[in-house]
């Protein structure tokens, strides 16, 4: 069977929308994307993406690059051992930052929890002091904390469990909502008080996605680590930044390679300890 | 008679207990070397961590003393947060607040400018993960060659922190917004990429099937088979992205790749305390406008009923 022009023109008439949007949807459509595309063009203006900048832009990044192969490789031990101790600076950071965020999150998660909480003032109160702290960049943190505690990496490690312990607070206490009532009822039909419900019937649910959210925070916490030095505050961030201000790109390279292995590390690992230890465990989702 | 006593079997209750008890042997050893296992890494990253070091400090009357670092840096933390507040009386209030936003025509133009530099870099990571996501995606790549090298790419570019490129690029491209455009845009397209490769395994794979069939090109099937299922998917983790990227470009300025960041570092090294609280206020509003506003939209476009995605 072969379509016609009559049968088109037959379905145009029947089901016009299907072929067309009324004129006044089209016209938003339109005007939204002149709207977006004279925005970027005028940022293009603006920004001064200029043709030549560009290309004198390439041809630096091109002889930055050109230093990747071979990439710079230390001959002493003495060298290699710095720029270790700075990876396991920046590990360290990350899981001293994670385990202090969750230690001082856990308690205050259960005050903003429906479930728990049911004051509503308090619980609102709670969950907008999360939502101030998450506001905090972990970079900006560590400035205020480098004023405090000097260079070195316990100042990484307070601003990430500072700004770890919004998000922690925020997800323990959508985890704790997120608990099935049926146990609960059961502890409180054999007698139990609400401590006891919340230490037999919520806790057991809510821990394996707790660890869960541990880990992956670790993990990411890993990975935003590594530029908490470019401001001073430990890890494998100062040497980058100071390689990079001398312009030795050779190392810039491999201490960039190291630090995408050790992430990879990391990755593997902790997918490693949450199905060893959590398991397929899909109970309180 | 005799010999059989020995060889009768025990009976499964014996048998239960023994296995129990085993079991609970094996459980307790593997949790008690998780255990120290766990006590070892955490002391060694105390360590590493500087959390057992003792400092030097000044008292008022001048003699100096060995403290831990802890308690050493709390009344200077204390000290710092403290002088960030501004003097606000209520009598003086629109003086008051003058003053402490007092570069705010210059504030409002770097604000606006993160903002820019948010919105093109997500521009840039949008079309660099569309681009990429579908070679990326298993199902749909055209051989596992492509496949492997489009997924490396990805992870890398979103492995690197988005300071690190804007550390190269202003190397590159010299100081100014172009080069925090690059950098977020680098790091958005990574992040992007994967997340809209996962939307892409999920599709249902029988459109594709049907374009084929009726003699379409790989373009073709990606065009006309997987993108209309994908694009709600895509417009919602575009949104959250931006708002991303707002946050990311606020202080990507730290180290001279354009935007708010460089007032931060600023008032910093010039001690104008009550600027940085000023500054913090500002990046506050506008994450929280931003982040209510997408919020806004994606459930417009994606529809309520659905949820958001």
């Amino acid at each position: 069977m072969n379509v016609t022009e009559q049968d088109t023109a037959r379905f145009m008439e029947a089901v016009p929308r299907a072929y067309r949007d009324p004129t006044l949807v089209r016209a938003q459509k339109i005007g939204l994307w002149v709207f977006f595309i004279g925005l970027f063009c005028w940022c293009l203006y603006d920004f001064n993406f200029s043709p030549e900048r560009i290309w004198t832009g390439l041809e630096r990044l091109g002889r930055v690059l050109s230093f990747m192969f071979p990439p710079h490789l230390w001959e002493t031990w003495e060298e290699w051992l710095e720029i270790f101790t700075a990876l396991g600076e920046t590990i360290a950071m990350a899981f001293m930052g994670t385990l202090l965020g969750a230690i001082i999150a856990f308690p205050v998660s259960f005050l903003g929890a429906k479930n728990i909480n049911r004051i509503f003032w308090v619980r609102q109160g709670t969950r907008r002091v999360y939502d101030v702290i998450r506001a905090f960049e972990t970079l900006i943190l560590a400035l205020i904390f480098i004023r405090a505690f000097g260079l070195g990496p316990l100042a990484g490690i307070l601003a990430i469990a500072v700004s770890e312990i919004g998000t922690f607070a925020k997800l323990f206490s959508e985890a704790l909502e997120n608990t099935s009532k049926k146990p609960v009822e059961g502890v409180v039909a054999s007698g139990g008080s609400r401590l006891q419900s919340i230490r037999y019937a919520i806790m057991p649910q809510v821990l394996p996605v707790h660890l869960s959210v541990l880990l992956y925070n670790f993990e990411s916490n890993v990975r935003s680590g590594t530029i908490l030095g470019i401001v001073g505050a430990g890890g494998i961030g100062f040497m980058l930044s100071d390689r990079i201000a001398g312009y030795f790109w050779d190392q810039v390279w491999t201490i960039i390679f190291l630090i995408i292995g050790m992430v990879y590390i990391i990755d593997y690992l902790s997918g490693l300890i949450r199905t060893r230890v959590i398991g397929k465990w899909e109970g309180a989702r | 008679m005799t010999a059989t006593a020995d060889v009768t079997p025990l009976r499964p209750v014996q048998q239960f207990e023994l296995d129990y008890v085993a079991l609970r042997r094996r459980q307790k050893l593997g949790w008690s070397i998780a255990a120290v296992l766990f006590l070892i890494a955490f002391t060694f990253s105390a360590w590493l961590g500087d959390f057992f070091k003792v400092t030097q400090v000044t008292n008022i009357d001048g003699s100096r003393e060995w403290r831990w670092i802890i308690p050493a840096g709390l009344p200077r933390l204390g000290d710092f947060i403290e002088r960030t507040f501004p003097t606000i009386r209520f009598e003086t209030f629109w003086a008051d607040m003058g003053e402490w936003f007092w570069r705010w025509r210059i504030w409002m133009n770097l604000l606006f400018e993160t903002i820019l530099i948010a919105f093109m870099a997500t521009v840039f990571g949008v079309i660099g993960g569309f681009v990429l996501s579908f070679p990326a995606s298993r199902n749909l790549a055209p051989n596992k060659w492509v496949l492997w090298i489009c997924r490396r790419y990805l992870e890398i570019a979103r492995t690197v922190p988005e300071l690190v490129f804007a550390l190269i690029f202003v190397f590159c491209f010299s100081v100014g917004p172009m080069a925090g455009v690059l950098a977020i845009g680098l790091h958005a397209a990574g992040a992007l990429g994967k997340l809209y490769s996962e939307v892409n395994e999920n599709i249902d794979m029988r459109p594709l099937e049907g374009v084929k069939a009726a003699g379409g090109t790989w373009f073709d099937q990606i065009r006309y088979g997987a993108v209309p299922q994908v694009l709600p998917n895509i417009i919602s983790y575009t949104l959250l992205r931006f708002e991303i990227n707002v946050r990311a470009s606020s202080i990507i300025g730290y180290v001279g790749a354009g935007g708010l960041g460089q007032e931060f570092r600023e008032a910093l090294s010039l001690q104008e305390y009550t600027d940085l609280s000023a500054l913090f206020v500002i990046i506050f509003v506008t994450v929280i406008v931003i982040d209510y506003g997408s919020e806004k939209l994606r459930h417009r476009i994606i529809g309520l009923e659905k949820g958001p995605a």
